[in-house]
C-alpha cells in the first residue's frame, strides 16, 4: 500500500509537469499578445513595448518557463498579467465558489442517482423502472446550459422563488444557499442521469446473484436487502463513474458559473485565456489537472475500502 | 401551463411556505443595480483600454480636466474654465478650487502635472498615448492653474482631455488604482468582488454632491445575453445600459415594467478590407464589394433592424455627417461586372470574424451576398486574442468585420501602411492634418465632410452601420444618456422618478 501511494505521488508530479509544459507551449504558440489585449486598438507602439517589458514578455520562452517553474515550486505562482495582482490570491478568492458548487453538485448527483438507480432496479421492468430510464435518457440528452436557462426562466423569472444568478457571499448564509440551489440542480440533474443508469445496471447484476435470493429467503425485508446487501456489492462500478464524473462536474461547474454569473474559477479561466494571461491560465489548468488526478487517486483508495480483495493487488 | 395558473400557484406557494426571501427585491430607490456585459480586469483607465472601465468609473470615480456632454459638446470638469492663445498652441486651465480625492487629500495643479507626466513618460503604458502626442510641455504657475503648450495645433485636445485615459490621479494612489481606484468624482469606490460585482457610493464631499441623486451604485457582470435578459425580467437588476442582444428587445418593449432606449454610439461597424493585399488594392474590387452589400438586409439579419446604415466613416448623429449610403446602391450585376473587369470573378475571399454577435451575424449575411455576386466567400470565426494578433497586428487577413468605437477615429485612415487597414494615401493624410489643426468648428465640419466623401469614393471599406446603444431600464430609472459620444456613462444625473 505504501509503495502504491508513493508510485501514485510520483505519477501525480510527472502528470502536473507534463501539463505545465503543454499549457505553456500552447499559450506561446497560440496567436495573441497580452500587451495588445490590455492596451487595445489605439495603443501606440512604444506603450506596447513598455508594457511587454513590464510583464517580462521579452525574455525567451524557455527562460520564462524555467523561472515560472522555479517560482511555482517555492509557492509563488506569479502575478496575473491582466489583473496585476498575485495569481495565488486571485485563485484563492474564487476557489470557494467553485468548490461549493462542485461539492453540492456532486452530493446531489450521488443522492439522486442512488435513489433513482436502486429504485429502478428494484422495480425492474415495471413502471418505476421505465420512468427512471426515460427521465435519465432526457437528462443525458439535455445540455446543462440549456437546462440552466429553463430553470432560471421558471424559478427565477416566472415564479420568483430563487435569484436568477449572482452570489451574495457567505455573510448571509440563507441568501448564499438560495443562490446555489438552481446552479446545483442544473449541474446535478444532468450528471445524475448518467450515474442513475450505471447504478441501475450494477444493482441489477448483483440482484441476480444467489446470496441476494438467500438473504430474501431468510426473511430480510426487500429494502434492507437492497441497501445493505445489494448496494455495497454494486458500488465498485458506481464509484468508478463517480470518480470520472467528478472531473466533468468541475468542468460542468465552469459552464454553469457563466450562465448564473457566479464568481468562480470558470469565469476566471475564460477571461484569462481571452486576455492571454499566461500566469493565471497556467496556474488554473494545473489546479484542475491536480483535482482530476487527485479524484482518481481517491477512487483507487476507495476501491480498496469497498472491495478488500483489491488490497493485495495495489 | 398558462401564465396566470403558474403565477397563482407561485403566489400560493410563497404564502404557504413563506420562503419569499429577498431575491428579487431591488435596493431602496436611492440605489441602482446596473448590469454590464464586460468585466474589466483592472480599474485603472490610464493603463488598460477595456471599455467597461470607462463605462463604470470615468467621470463617476475619476475626473478629467474637461468632460463631454451627450451632444458631444466639451464642458468644464476639474478645469472650471480655460483660455486658448490666438495661435492655438497655449491652453491655460483654471482648476476648480477645494477639490478633494476620495481619501481626503487635495487635488491641485501638481496632480495634473503628475498625471500628464505619467501618461507622457517613455515607459508609459497609457492605452491612448496619442492624446498626449501634440503636447510640448505642461506647467503649473500656481496650485489652481495649469498651462499646456502644444507642438502643433490640435482641434481635438479639449475633447480628448475628457477621456478616461487623461484622468487626473494622485501620485500616492496611481499604482493601486487598478484594484482600489481613488479619484475625485461624484462616486467613490466601495468594493469589487471579481467575477461578480463592483460597488460605488456617493462621495458626499464632491463639489456637485447636491445634484447627485444616487447613494449607491452596484454593477453586476453578466456576460451571457440570456442570463442578462433573465436577470432583468426577474428584476434582479434595474438597468442594462449596453444590452447585448437586439433580438431580445421586443419582449422588453412590450412589458410596461421596462423602458427600452435605442440610441447611437461612436461605433462605426465596417467590413474592413486589407487595402495593401491583392486583390483589395484594386479600387474596382473594393467598389464591387460595396455594390454587393445590402445594408438593409445586414441590419435586419444581424441587428434585428436596430441600427442606422452608414455610407462612410462618421457617425450619423455627428454635426458633420453627410449621408453617403446611396453611393453604392445594392446592385449585384454591377458588382459582378466590376469583379470580372478586375479579373477576380469566382475568386476566394475570406472574412476573418472576431467573436462578437454583430460581427459573426453580419459575416454570414455578407458571405451570402458576396456569393450571389459570384465570389467564393468564406467566413472564419476567430477568437479575440487571435484576431488582435493575426488580423490587427500582423495584417494577415482579406476582410474582417469590426466596430471602431473611439470618437474622432477618422484618424485611423491616416495611421499609415502599418495600421491593419493597409491604407496609405498622402492626400488623406494631408486632409487629416488639416482637420486636426482646424480651430474653427464650421471649417472643420466642412473638412470632415470632405474626408467622408473621400473614403466613400475610394471604397476603402464596406461601411455597414452605426452600432446602436441598446438600453433596457426598469420604468422609473431616468437620466442615463440616450446616446454615447464617448465611452463613459456619467451617473451623477441618474435618478428614480
Amino acid at each position: 500500500m505504501a509503495f502504491f501511494i508513493f508510485r501514485r505521488c510520483v505519477g501525480f508530479v510527472l502528470t502536473l509537469l507534463a501539463v505545465s509544459v503543454v499549457v505553456f507551449a500552447v499559450m506561446n504558440i497560440l496567436p495573441g499578445d497580452p500587451a495588445l489585449t490590455i492596451l487595445g486598438l489605439d495603443a501606440s507602439e512604444d506603450a506596447l513595448a513598455a508594457l511587454r517589458a513590464q510583464l517580462g514578455l521579452n525574455d525567451p520562452a524557455p527562460v520564462r518557463y524555467v523561472s515560472w517553474i522555479v517560482n511555482a515550486v517555492q509557492g509563488d505562482l506569479g502575478r496575473s498579467h491582466s489583473f496585476g495582482v498575485p495569481v495565488f490570491g486571485l485563485i484563492g478568492e474564487r476557489l470557494g465558489m467553485t468548490v461549493a458548487l462542485a461539492v453540492s453538485g456532486m452530493v446531489v448527483t450521488v443522492a439522486l442517482a442512488l435513489v433513482m438507480g436502486i429504485g429502478a432496479a428494484s422495480n425492474h421492468r415495471r413502471f418505476g423502472d421505465w420512468g427512471v430510464m426515460f427521465l435519465s435518457q432526457i437528462g443525458i440528452a439535455m445540455p446543462a446550459f440549456w437546462l440552466s436557462i429553463l430553470l432560471v426562466l421558471l424559478f427565477a423569472v416566472k415564479l420568483r422563488w430563487l435569484p436568477p444568478g449572482g452570489f451574495p457571499g457567505w455573510d448571509d448564509p440563507v441568501a448564499a444557499i438560495r443562490a446555489l440551489i438552481l446552479p446545483t440542480v442544473a449541474l446535478a440533474l444532468v450528471q445524475s442521469a448518467v450515474l442513475a443508469r450505471v447504478t441501475r445496471s450494477s444493482a441489477l447484476e448483483v440482484m441476480r446473484l444467489d446470496y441476494v435470493r438467500t438473504a430474501r429467503a431468510s426473511g430480510f425485508s426487500r429494502q434492507r436487502v437492497l441497501w445493505r446487501h445489494v448496494l455495497p456489492n454494486a458500488l465498485a462500478p458506481i464509484v468508478t463513474i463517480v470518480g470520472m464524473q467528478f472531473a466533468s462536474v468541475v468542468t460542468g461547474a465552469i459552464v454553469i458559473e457563466n450562465v448564473f454569473y457566479l464568481p468562480g474559477l470558470g469565469r476566471l479561466i475564460f477571461q484569462s485565456i481571452a486576455n492571454r494571461d499566461l500566469p493565471t491560465v497556467q496556474a488554473l489548468v494545473m489546479m484542475f489537472a491536480a483535482i482530476v488526478v487527485a479524484a482518481n487517486f481517491i477512487v483507487d483508495i476507495l476501491y480498496a475500502l469497498i472491495d478488500p480483495r483489491l488490497k493485495g493487488r495495489m | 401551463m398558462p401564465h396566470d395558473t403558474i403565477s397563482r400557484l407561485a403566489g400560493a406557494f410563497i404564502i404557504a411556505a413563506g420562503i419569499a426571501g429577498s431575491g428579487g427585491a431591488a435596493l431602496a430607490k436611492s440605489g441602482i443595480v446596473i448590469g454590464l456585459q464586460q468585466e474589466p480586469t483592472s480599474l485603472d483607465p490610464t493603463t488598460d483600454a477595456t471599455a467597461s472601465i470607462d463605462g463604470m468609473l470615468t467621470h463617476n470615480v475619476y475626473e478629467s480636466l474637461t468632460t463631454v456632454a451627450e451632444n458631444g459638446e466639451v464642458l468644464p470638469d476639474l478645469a472650471e474654465s480655460w483660455t486658448v492663445s490666438a495661435d492655438g498652441l497655449t491652453y491655460v486651465f483654471k482648476l476648480a478650487p477645494d477639490v478633494t480625492y476620495h481619501d481626503g487629500s487635495a487635488l491641485d495643479s501638481a496632480d495634473v502635472l503628475f498625471s500628464f507626466a505619467r501618461a507622457m513618460a517613455d515607459d508609459s503604458v497609457n492605452p491612448t498615448k496619442s492624446i498626449f502626442a501634440p503636447i510640448e510641455s505642461v506647467t503649473a504657475p500656481d496650485p489652481l492653474t495649469v498651462e499646456i503648450m502644444l507642438k502643433k495645433k490640435d482641434a481635438f485636445l479639449l475633447f480628448n482631455l475628457a477621456q478616461g485615459d487623461a484622468s487626473i490621479v494622485a501620485e500616492e494612489t496611481a499604482a493601486t488604482n487598478n484594484t482600489a481606484p481613488v479619484g475625485s468624482g461624484p462616486f467613490k469606490f466601495d468594493s469589487w468582488t471579481r467575477g461578480d460585482r463592483l460597488k460605488l457610493a456617493k462621495y458626499a464631499a464632491h463639489r456637485d454632491a447636491a445634484n447627485v441623486a444616487l447613494e449607491t451604485v452596484e454593477f453586476r457582470f453578466i456576460s451571457d445575453p440570456a442570463a442578462a435578459s433573465a436577470s432583468l425580467l426577474a428584476e434582479e437588476i434595474d438597468a442594462f445600459p449596453g444590452f447585448p442582444a437586439p433580438e431580445l428587445l421586443p419582449q422588453f418593449q412590450a412589458d410596461p415594467r421596462f423602458r427600452v432606449n435605442i440610441g447611437s454610439t461612436e461605433g462605426e461597424v465596417i467590413l474592413a478590407m486589407n487595402n495593401s493585399k491583392p486583390p483589395f488594392d484594386d479600387i474596382r474590387v473594393r467598389r464591387a464589394i460595396s455594390y454587393a452589400l445590402n445594408r438593409a438586409e445586414i441590419i435586419d439579419g444581424a441587428m434585428y433592424g436596430q441600427a442606422v446604415p452608414i455610407g462612410s466613416f462618421y457617425p450619423p448623429h455627428g454635426p458633420a455627417y453627410v449621408d453617403l449610403t446611396g453611393a453604392y446602391p445594392h446592385d449585384v450585376e454591377k458588382a459582378k461586372a466590376l469583379f470580372a473587369e478586375a479579373g477576380v470573378a469566382g475568386a476566394t475571399m475570406t472574412i476573418r470574424t472576431p467573436p462578437f454577435p454583430y460581427a459573426t451575424r453580419s459575416a454570414e449575411i455578407i458571405q451570402a451576398e458576396l456569393t450571389a455576386a459570384g465570389i467564393d466567400a468564406k467566413v472564419e470565426n476567430v477568437e479575440w486574442g487571435f484576431w488582435l494578433d493575426e488580423v490587427y497586428k500582423k495584417q494577415n487577413y482579406d476582410m474582417t468585420i469590426i466596430a471602431h468605437t473611439a470618437p474622432n477615429d477618422m484618424s485611423n485612415f491616416a495611421r499609415g501602411p502599418k495600421y491593419f487597414y493597409g491604407f496609405d494615401e498622402p492626400d488623406f493624410n494631408d486632409l487629416w492634418t488639416r482637420i486636426s489643426e482646424e480651430a474653427d468648428p464650421a471649417a472643420r465640419e466642412e473638412l470632415l465632410k470632405e474626408g467622408q466623401r473621400y473614403l466613400t469614393d475610394q471604397a476603402v471599406h464596406g461601411f455597414l452601420f452605426q452600432m446602436p446603444l441598446l438600453g433596457v431600464f426598469k420604468t422609473g430609472v431616468e437620466g442615463f444618456p440616450a446616446s454615447q459620444p464617448v465611452l463613459f456613462t456619467p451617473l451623477a444625473g441618474v435618478h428614480w422618478k
